[in-house]
């Protein structure tokens, strides 16, 4: 398991009901992390449609996670 | 320079403070409040962004447009909070020698800002709840169009 810190925005966090939290995960990737809150985020997307960054750097779903890091869940984007 | 906060984008002070000698074409787009999406009428939008990642990734765009089309300066603005109907909520100036990498890289710098970056908009509508624009809507869709 993996103590994992998980920030939320937009419709993810207003669905979660917070903006972020620190879960205890069985996790290897980005895509672990966002299947595994989908319970929480309540996202009828799937992660393709979404974005996601690591630790402040813009990451994919393939990205591996490890002990201590924050995971930052993007819906949808709709700039401009 | 990216930039993005709350406060109303002064358009002109944009412009000015790019004032270029050697620029012969100046190309602006500004995305301002509608007020109506896809028949239904809006009374105002409601951005909200992660700002430290918009900025890392504002900066990266506009130093992509100017490796790709040569220009002279490139400047974004974004809007963040409640806007109303025909604010500016997103401003992009570009100077370069000629018109043509003037236009391309404005157009450039507009499109990859509105999908790469972390902002969601949320439309508040005269006739319903509020929507999170690409969100609740593509799952409603798959279920039932909204009323009205």
């Amino acid at each position: 398991m993996k103590s994992i810190h998980v920030r939320y925005f937009a419709t993810f966090r207003e669905k979660a009901g917070i903006a972020s939290e620190t879960l205890e995960l069985d996790v290897e990737t980005t895509s672990d992390v966002f299947e595994q809150t989908r319970d929480r985020h309540g996202s009828a997307e799937p992660s393709a449609h979404c974005k996601v960054a690591v630790n402040d750097v813009m990451a994919n779903w393939q990205t591996p996670v490890a002990d201590g890091d924050t995971v930052l869940l993007f819906p949808p984007v709709a700039g401009g | 320079m990216f930039t993005i906060n709350d406060q109303a984008i002064d358009s002109e002070a944009l412009k000015n403070a790019m004032a270029e000698p050697a620029a012969g074409g100046f190309c602006v787009f500004e995305g301002w409040v509608r007020n109506e999406n896809e028949d239904r009428p809006v009374e105002r939008l409601e951005y909200e962004a992660y700002e430290p990642l918009c900025i890392t990734e504002g900066e990266a765009v506009l130093a992509e447009a100017a490796e790709r089309f040569g220009i002279l300066g490139a400047r974004c603005q974004h809007r963040t909070g409640l806007l109303e109907i025909g604010e500016c909520a997103v401003w992009v100036g570009v100077a370069a020698a000629h018109r043509d990498e003037a236009f391309k890289a404005c157009r450039y710098i507009i499109d990859e800002i509105k999908v790469r970056l972390p902002i969601w908009k949320k439309e508040h509508y005269v006739d319903g709840p509020s929507v999170w624009v690409n969100c609740e809507r593509c799952s409603k869709h798959q279920t039932a169009k909204p009323p009205g």
